[in-house]
């Protein structure tokens, strides 16, 4: 579930508000979004993926954790824009869809379907 | 009021409207497409990804293909449709290279192209479909269908959710449904906007459902979360809550095994033990959306047992959905068509669910046949005095949609339910369900502006589970993701299963017969 929208960050520009596809967020007064349906984010990270200067950071759990994580650890952990950076957008990277060459078991049998 | 005027309107904006619209646009209508949340995102393709059911033209492999899953369809698959699926799907992939799509280069410089990675692929998507002249219409879910005097699809009506809930109508042709699948807002990765709308609102015009028996598909995921991506798990070993480990077969067949301990209320781990230390890296490439959830857990699958759970997946991954009444997708309605996981996938897959490899390929074949089918019937079409149909769910009342929700998914989401189905269990759930939908029809529901969608996906939500379970009913066999008590699979029900109705729901077999 989503957890921080980094006030450092953010610069207003509302993607999130437009691309979640459960309509988590609203524009806040002066441009930051709001969590304002919090109990509707269904975990995607497609907010993640879309904000362009990592501002936001989606907990794998789908329960609000009891305590919001640190916003500091996080990013000194390189865990806020992760999943930005492991589907390879943004600029210099290689997109992911590049190197998504899925190993199988069995090499020489059909490809499992996910 | 928003109002606007096309030749085909396109509800949903996921693999299958996408390709609906690209189709119709390109047969030289004008297109709406209205998406309940934001075409690009919206829906389990762009979270998650597929592989694709995708053969080379050579006919030998073809034919082989056709027949290999014709039998694994647990023989109620369709082999004309099944060829019809393999060569649409490999001409679009082949558009999908040309806009540029970037496939995966394996070893022998060669491209693979039986697999997509979502959000990359819906992002393409929607670029592509905004520069065929589409106008695009997010988080505009669709409430309504609009029919004329003759009762043929002309439109629909609906809230513009980030506009304080501002109606909207779009008068149209045709109408291309392409809203997916329902997975009873269980959270299965990406699956939350897929609630059953468009099938409650076809059904409210006397479109009727095929398949809707095969609709217990779940999946695998962290006990923490949600996230159902299953490719990794042929890696995978299970371990009970000891520590001991758990004897399957094969990997793939330890889903079953897995869901009879956890349905007994035993704990299950897994660890991708099985998987070569080389391979760590091209794994993490391949799926970071199954990875990275772990990583922010602070869990690394590959040492460390974690808790699994299994999470619905519904019609998303099932089979059941819209019949389809022709090669380009019309369902029983005129002027309405089906794409994707809101028509029943049963052509190519019958019985079984074929994972992703078969929706992503019927996503791409579907939608492009209902999109051209759509800008031909649609096209110039005159259309008198068209009005809103339907209204379970959208009258003011007093029930709360919350409830409805969570009454609907105590009878849907338990494993011993709905996975290891019994006929007592499920007359139980239906002389629930029964009762909740006089409620919700006699009562009403209440929300207004905003809400009312909502209120509308709580009684679609009811609807779609009493078709699976009357349909599951009148199965008596186990056969493919249709599993009744210790029923072995009968010849006599190789034949599909129509179902539809809403106050009085029914079932029959396909033909159906003229009684009933």
């Amino acid at each position: 579930m989503i957890e921080i929208v980094s006030r450092d960050r953010c610069i207003a520009c509302d993607k999130c508000v437009a691309v979640c596809p459960t309509n988590v967020f609203d524009r806040g007064a002066d441009g930051i979004p709001v969590l304002a349906r919090r109990d509707d984010c269904q975990t995607c990270f497609m907010c993640e993926a879309y904000c362009p200067v990592d501002a936001l950071f989606v907990d794998p759990r789908s329960h609000p954790l009891p305590e919001p994580p640190d916003e500091a650890v996080l990013a000194a952990g390189g865990l806020l824009g992760s999943y930005r950076e492991q589907i390879g957008w943004g600029r210099g990277r290689t997109p992911g869809a590049r190197l998504a060459v899925g190993p199988s078991l069995d090499r020489a049998g059909a490809p499992l379907t996910s | 009021m928003i109002e606007l005027d096309a030749d085909v309107l396109v509800l949903g904006g996921g693999p299958a409207g996408a390709w609906a619209a690209l189709a119709a646009a390109g047969a030289g209508a004008r297109v709406v497409l209205a998406d309940k949340g934001y075409c690009g995102t919206s829906g389990p393709t762009a979270s998650g990804g597929n592989n694709l059911w995708y053969v080379p033209p050579d006919a030998g492999a073809r034919e082989r293909a056709v027949a290999e899953r014709f039998e694994q369809s647990a023989r109620l698959a369709d082999r004309r449709w099944m060829s019809r699926v393999v060569d649409e799907t490999y001409r679009r992939v082949d558009d999908l290279a040309a806009f540029g799509y970037p496939f995966a280069i394996d070893d022998d410089g060669v491209e693979r192209r039986g697999s997509l990675q979502g959000p990359e692929y819906m992002k393409r998507m929607r670029r592509r479909v905004h520069r065929s002249g589409v106008t695009i219409l997010d988080h505009h879910p669709a409430l309504r269908l609009l029919a004329d005097d003759a009762g043929t699809a002309s439109g629909a009506s609906g809230i513009a959710r980030q506009k304080g809930g501002e109606a909207w109508t779009v008068h149209a042709g045709a109408v291309v449904l392409a809203t997916g699948g329902c997975a009873f807002l269980s959270g299965a990765f990406g699956t939350n906007v897929d609630t059953g709308d468009g099938h409650l609102m076809a059904a409210e015009l006397g479109a009727d459902l095929s398949g809707m028996e095969f609709s217990a598909a779940y999946a695998l995921s962290p006990a923490h979360g949600a996230h159902t991506k299953g490719l990794m798990m042929q890696f995978a070993t299970y371990y009970t809550a000891g520590g001991e480990r758990i004897d399957v077969p094969d990997p793939l067949g330890a889903r079953l095994q897995v869901a009879e301990l956890l349905a007994a209320g035993r704990k299950v781990f897994a660890r991708l033990d099985r998987a070569p230390a080389e391979l760590h890296q091209a794994m993490r490439d391949a799926q970071p959306n199954y990875f990275l959830p772990l990583d922010k857990a602070g869990i690394d699958p590959f040492r460390d047992r974690y808790e699994v759970r299994m999470v619905l997946e519904g019609t998303v991954r099932g089979t059941g959905g819209l019949r389809v009444t022709g090669d380009d997708c019309a369902t029983a309605v005129p002027g309405l068509y089906a794409a994707g996981d809101v028509a029943t996938r049963e052509l190519v897959s019958g019985a079984v669910s074929g994972g992703g490899a078969y929706n992503g390929a019927w996503a791409i074949s579907s939608g492009t046949w209902a999109g051209r089918g759509a800008a031909l019937f649609g096209k110039g079409r005159r259309r008198p005095r068209a009005r809103a149909a339907g209204s379970a769910g959208l009258g003011p009342g007093r029930l709360d949609a919350a409830a409805v929700v969570r009454a609907v998914q105590a009878e849907m989401l338990p494993l011993d339910r709905n996975l290891f189905r019994t006929r007592a269990g499920l007359r139980a759930s239906l002389a629930s369900l029964d009762v909740l939908w006089e409620r919700i029809t006699s009562e009403g529901l209440a929300g207004t502006g905003r809400e009312r969608l909502r209120a509308r996906s709580a009684a679609a939500m009811a609807a779609h589970a009493r078709w699976c379970y009357r349909a599951a009913l009148a199965r008596e066999e186990s056969r493919g993701l249709h599993r009744l008590e210790d029923l072995p699979a009968l010849p006599r029900f190789e034949h599909r299963l129509v179902t539809g109705g809403l106050d009085d729901p029914w079932t029959a077999a396909e033909p159906r017969e003229a009684a009933a």
